[in-house]
């Protein structure tokens, strides 16, 4: 068994609406080990999204345990916490959240900017890297804004791995793009698996979870199912099998 | 989060917003132009004033009878006879500190010179008289000091009196005018200096020696009042301390009485003036400080919009790992950024405007470096103090309600 990447013991996140209190996790207890292609999945306020937020690094649990790479989450402040999000953990998002106006290679550059012990030329040198891994060499100083949805989600993947993280999180990356270009993404994703990334894959579509190593359904804040893949579906087999687009 | 990096992400936002950012700016601008402009205009009347006066003579000192009781009543000061042709030449004998003493006694009349009349009023005093008023004379000569010993029925014509008598345009000098019946031989034209800063001609004016007012006009002995000039304007005070001293001995003055004279300097004068122009220039710079104040408050409403059009930004800014205190200092610099550029713009707008004032209205203006100074830092601390509420509203966001706010 490698080594064991995310580890939650007893998690529970509960939320004060109004005099209410909303029990958001229950009671979610596993590990993630490296190089597994993770996805959560659940309906809507199964607490999928709050699981998310948890292992972010954005949100604290009320009770419970969580180590990210060794480290304990639960003590740490809200800065140290950014500071360890920049380190650790790549974030791709539903709606790709790229700098408006602003080049493929600034948006990937971002996360280390936030990083000191990065030089300029470094940071270049690494968001070039990185654009290249996921085929956008020839858009480096194209705009956010001139660029189609799947590129710009290309670009939210390089700027993730951009820091070289230990884990990917991925919140429905493949939600706001079509069938064709949500293979294309898939495709980038099980690379990055191949070449032994960690990737947490959050989404609603269960088609997704074929192509993952390992599936975890979560309902009503309890872990429902988590069951390995024995047989990954390839996305470029289904990207081949999709009829023809006409010109 | 290092201050090049700062810098960048703030000029960037800035240029994608060039017009927004302009029209914030310009309150800031409008602002320190005006109180650039204002303090120029406040300052150079300052000047001008101060200017005037040292024309006058910064250093004269005048010496008046004053506040003398017989058996309990007051006298008026015109019938105050405590100033005596002694106290002129003790002072001009005992002093240290005055460079020039001059007696002074007029009187007023009608000047007649063929079929023109003038009235105005005639001076008698000594040749000092000319450097302590720093008068000179433009035609013919001053009187001489033989003049005064033998009071000699001689005078030197101030330009107003010239252009009321002498209207045919003929040369004054050598020319017998009258005044009141007696007859005075033209020696000399003084130069003109106009109007000072109370409005007084000073061309208005006619000088004879003192002893032939004394004599042959007023028929006194005592005199109205002594000019005299401290060596420099800075001595003034010791010298009206010299003289108040030299003067109580000369009128044999008790301990306990109070002096029978009066001095005044024109640096008391100056000083008056000076502050009725600082409390204009002040009431200027407040207006134009409330314009700054409103500037600063435009910088404030526009960094809110800011904000909360951009709290997608912030989210994702935070969930890659910036920490609320690279998120303040961002927005922060992205407000001093244009209270700084404003700043600078608002300069040399309120430079130039001080200039065209100065050309087109031809008011006397003077930029005080320090005012440049003072109105830059003051929208600066503009920029920090309106820009750090919404920084901080930024920086105090929930990532997690930042990164999918719509």
């Amino acid at each position: 068994m490698s080594k064991s990447i995310i580890h939650l013991e007893n998690i529970r996140r509960d939320f004060i609406v109004g005099d209410e209190t909303v029990h958001a996790l229950r009671n979610v207890s596993f590990s993630i080990s490296e190089g597994e292609f993770v996805t959560i999945m659940g309906t809507s306020g199964s607490g999928e999204s709050t699981l998310l937020n948890l292992l972010g690094c954005l949100d604290t649990p009320t009770a419970g345990d969580y180590f990210l790479d060794d480290v304990p989450v639960k003590l740490m402040g809200k800065a140290e916490r950014a500071i360890l999000r920049n380190r650790k953990i790549g974030f791709v998002f539903q709606s790709y959240n790229l700098l408006p106006k602003t080049t493929a290679l600034e948006n990937v550059e971002l996360p280390l900017m936030y990083n000191p012990g990065i030089s300029a030329s470094l940071r270049k040198e690494k968001a070039l890297k990185a654009l290249e891994s996921v085929s956008l060499q020839d858009r480096v100083m194209h705009k956010s804004n001139q660029m189609s949805g799947g590129q710009q989600q290309r670009v939210a993947i390089a700027r993730a791995l951009v820091n070289d993280p230990v884990l990917i999180l991925a919140d429905e990356a493949t939600g706001n793009l079509d069938t064709r270009t949500s293979f294309e993404i898939l495709v980038l994703f099980q690379q990055l698996h191949a070449t032994g990334k960690t990737i947490i894959f959050v989404t609603h579509n269960p088609e997704i979870a074929r192509f993952s190593s390992r599936n975890i359904v979560l309902r009503d804040g309890n872990i429902l199912s988590d069951t390995l893949n024995t047989s990954i579906l390839l996305a470029t087999d289904s990207l081949a099998a999709l009829p023809k687009e006409k010109d | 989060m290092n201050i090049t990096n700062l810098l960048r992400i703030a000029l960037r936002a800035l240029a994608n917003n060039k017009l927004r950012g302009f029209l914030t700016m310009l309150g800031i601008i409008i602002g320190v132009a005006s109180v650039i402009t204002m303090l120029a205009i406040g300052q150079g009347s300052k000047r001008s004033i101060q200017e005037q006066i040292a024309e006058m003579g910064s250093n004269m000192i005048m010496i008046h009878p004053g506040n003398m009781e017989r058996g309990g009543v007051r006298q008026g000061a015109s019938d105050m006879q405590t100033l005596k042709l002694e106290d002129y030449k003790k002072l001009q004998t005992e002093t240290r500190y005055l460079a020039a003493v001059s007696p002074s006694v007029s009187s007023s009349g009608q000047f007649i010179y063929g079929a023109n009349n003038y009235p105005s009023s005639i001076n008698g005093v000594a040749t000092e008289y000319l450097e302590i008023r720093q008068l000179s004379v433009q035609s013919g000569e001053m009187f001489t000091d033989q003049d005064i010993q033998a009071s000699a029925k001689v005078c030197l014509l101030g330009k107003t009196v010239v252009d009321n008598l002498f209207t045919g345009g003929e040369d004054p000098v050598g020319k017998i005018i009258r005044f009141n019946k007696i007859p005075f031989r033209i020696v000399g034209v003084l130069a003109s200096k106009g109007y000072n800063s109370m409005g007084q001609d000073q061309d208005d004016v006619v000088l004879a020696p003192y002893t032939t007012i004394q004599k042959r006009v007023l028929a006194i002995t005592h005199l109205q009042s002594i000019f005299c000039s401290a060596l420099t304007e800075d001595l003034t005070e010791k010298a009206s301390d010299e003289i108040t001293q030299i003067l109580r001995q000369d009128h044999k003055l008790k301990e306990t009485d109070a002096d029978d004279f009066d001095i005044r300097s024109q640096q008391e004068l100056s000083t008056m003036l000076s502050s009725t122009t600082d409390l204009m220039t002040i009431l200027l710079a407040c207006i134009a400080g409330i314009s700054l104040l409103v500037g600063g408050i435009g910088i404030m409403n526009i960094m809110y919009v800011s904000v909360t059009e951009r709290t997608r930004e912030i989210g994702l800014r935070m969930s890659v790992g910036a920490r609320g205190i690279d998120i303040l200092s961002q927005f922060l610099i992205e407000a001093i950024l244009i209270s700084i550029t404003g700043g600078i713009i608002g300069v040399i707008i309120g430079v130039a405007a001080s200039y065209g004032v100065k050309i087109i209205m031809s008011w006397p203006i003077f930029i005080q470096p320090w005012s440049v100074g003072l109105s830059f830092a003051v929208c600066t601390i503009t920029g920090v103090f309106f820009g750090w509420y919404p920084a901080k509203k930024a920086a105090d966001l929930d990532p997690i309600e930042a990164i999918r706010y719509e």
